[in-house]
């Protein structure tokens, strides 16, 4: 049982780590289709994932409107609009247009799911304004430097700021392509060391905490 | 007087000398030299290489042809144009290959043959190919030359990129077994010492913790990097008696990290405290997923969130309403784009590589931070070719010499 929750695991990992690392170095048309079938098995698996996925939600929600949790309403709200667009989108197979007419589940689509998903994006302008508000208020010397950079990439990258201070949109530009760009480079530096590292360690079965931790 | 009746008349001379002379006769073209035809070294295949020496007329009023045949063909009438580009162009050091695969002179003619919609290039078939020079009018065609495309088992153009990454390997594991016989140095990392913190906020409190893993599948290896922390918080969250919310974007990383934390559970002798429904899935899609940890936040009111793994546009609306409902805040993250955001929101912020090493700071094991001195030890390398690279770079335009490209180059497009 060890064997099988343990150490096969392991071996897989090894085995496919070394494999998949190698085939970067590989340009044969072999290692290309080899890549291409694991990427489709993975999606295979994805898709399979996505039961466990689903059932996961029904069992969370379920719970909640039995016990009639704060904001269970919610949850039924979940039931009837994720069975809804399931039916609809069976009844127009899937498609999204038909003979140029649009279907049911092209219109859940269009004018229920696209506007939702763009009124979450565009909140993000009213919570960058309140979390600058709160950033650039220069209580520190850290928080007076970041406030001084803001003001002056704002002023760079827009036209009014650049006709009311034209040297902003020079020292704009060096702000970001000098001090910001080595700065960026530095973390993406350990990043990918650490990235690597990580991979060397689950690779040779070093890092095994993501089999569910124990050190047997 | 004489003297300069003499020089009038050479000076006539000279002047009407080209009347006696026969006249200019530009020289005859001759073909391209030395054509080589070759299978195009270090892809996978369909492909072929045609080289050749640069010519006495190359130059903008001079153009060059690639001409494609079959097997048998010897009349270079019967073959294909293929390319038609001026002579001073397409140059061996102009195409992106390491020196050390090069098959010409940097100063030779180099055009790569691809199977497309012009050509069709089959692996294992033998093709005629040459090259033609034209000048105005005139044309010489080169040597007829046969060869077939074949794919390639190595990539030779990335052999820096594997040693590099091997001697990296090397350097980790050698790290590892020196951590084990040795005590190693560990800096603070403030976000990782505030854990205890939040998590006991949150039990003095009464009050349940927020865990999110990320917007990547468990391939990315920040998403495993938030799993394996996650198996650490859950340990205290666990001896803490804390309840622990874990909403997901991924299904497979909802079942990792479901073992994770029974695992945690468990190792903490609270089996019986531990939850199926502790880690649960709420949608693959980014902003519905955003909209649905927002109205967690905001109905169960955690007292600590902890935002590690790869973030898109959602850090922010995450971290915001997190931030406006009091919680101690820490995040970790690799998505370099969103640092901002998270630093400016979150209490407490693991910048980049401190993702990676939190395990380490956690866990106290020496294998992990084994791993980390090998991460120091190959960032100083980094540095230091950053430094000589500078400095050979430098060199090589004040003098003009060529070895430092030769070193450059070794460092050059590393993925």
């Amino acid at each position: 049982m060890i064997f099988l929750r343990r150490q096969l695991p392991l071996l897989i990992t090894m085995i496919t780590g070394l494999l998949f690392a190698g085939q970067y170095y590989v340009p044969h048309p072999a290692s290309e289709q080899l890549l291409t079938s694991a990427t489709k098995w993975l999606q295979i698996i994805g898709g399979f994932a996505l039961v466990l996925g689903v059932t996961s939600l029904f069992h969370q929600h379920a719970a909640k409107i039995r016990r009639k949790e704060a904001g269970w309403g919610y949850s039924l709200v979940l039931y009837a609009a994720m069975l809804g667009t399931v039916a609809v989108g069976l009844w127009a197979n899937g498609k999204e247009i038909v003979d140029g007419a649009m279907t049911s589940f092209g219109w859940v689509y269009s004018f229920m799911m696209v506007p939702l998903q763009g009124t979450m994006f565009a909140i993000l302008a009213f919570f960058i304004a309140s979390a600058a508000y709160r950033s650039f208020r220069a209580r520190s010397h850290e928080a007076a430097v970041l406030l001084i950079a803001a003001v002056i990439v704002m002023m760079g990258r827009v036209p009014l700021g650049e006709y009311l201070i034209p040297l902003s949109g020079d020292v704009s530009q060096w702000i970001l392509n000098v001090l910001n760009a080595s700065v960026r480079r530095a973390i993406l530096i350990g990043v990918s060391l650490g990235a690597v590292a990580l991979s060397f360690k689950i690779i040779f079965g070093v890092e095994r905490s993501y089999l569910g931790g124990g050190k047997e | 007087m004489r003297r300069g009746i003499v020089w009038s008349l050479a000076h006539i001379a000279m002047q009407y000398a080209w009347l006696c002379s026969p006249p200019f006769v530009q020289a005859e073209l001759t073909p391209p030299d030395n054509v080589q035809v070759i299978d195009t070294p270090n892809d996978g295949g369909e492909s072929l290489t045609v080289l050749w020496t640069p010519h006495a007329v190359d130059g903008p009023d001079a153009r060059y042809q690639i001409l494609l045949g079959d097997a048998g063909v010897t009349e270079p009438a019967s073959m294909k144009v293929i390319a038609e580009f001026p002579a001073d162009t397409r140059f061996v050091k102009e195409v992106k290959a390491a020196w050390w695969t090069r098959k010409g002179e940097k100063t030779w003619h180099q055009y790569v043959l691809r199977n497309g919609k012009e050509v069709e290039l089959k692996d294992g078939t033998v093709y005629t190919v040459t090259v033609a020079l034209l000048r105005g009018e005139e044309r010489a065609v080169g040597q007829l030359v046969q060869a077939d495309p074949a794919p390639n088992w190595f990539n030779w153009n990335q052999v820096n990129n594997l040693i590099l990454a091997l001697s990296f390997g090397g350097l980790v594991f050698y790290a590892i077994s020196h951590a084990r016989r040795n005590d190693i140095f560990l800096r603070r990392i403030p976000g990782l010492d505030a854990v205890d913190e939040a998590i006991g906020r949150s039990t003095e409190l009464g009050k349940p913790i927020l865990y999110l893993t990320g917007a990547h599948d468990m391939s990315d290896p920040s998403t495993i990097a938030a799993a394996v922390i996650l198996g650490r918080v859950a340990k205290r969250t666990a001896a803490y008696e804390t309840e622990l919310m874990v909403p997901h974007r991924d299904p497979i990383t909802m079942a990792v990290c479901q073992e994770i934390t029974k695992q945690a559970y468990l190792e903490a002798g609270k089996p019986d405290l531990f939850k199926e429904d502790s880690n649960f899935f709420i949608t693959s899609d980014q902003f519905s997923y955003t909209a649905a940890v927002d109205g967690i936040m905001l109905r169960k009111k955690p007292a600590a969130n902890f935002f590690m793994g790869a973030y898109f546009a959602e850090s922010l609306l995450l971290t915001e309403t997190g931030a406006s409902t009091g919680a101690i805040q820490i995040a970790g993250t690799d998505s370099d784009h969103q640092l901002p955001f998270f630093v400016t929101t979150c209490d407490y912020t693991l910048i980049g590589e401190e993702l990676y090493a939190a395990s380490a700071y956690l866990s106290k094991e020496p294998i992990q931070i084994g791993t980390l001195r090998g991460q120091d030890i190959g960032k100083a390398v980094i540095l230091s070719v950053i430094l000589i690279g500078t400095a050979a770079a430098t060199i090589g335009v004040l003098t003009g010499a060529q070895w430092p490209s030769l070193f450059l180059e070794l460092f050059k497009d590393l993925k």
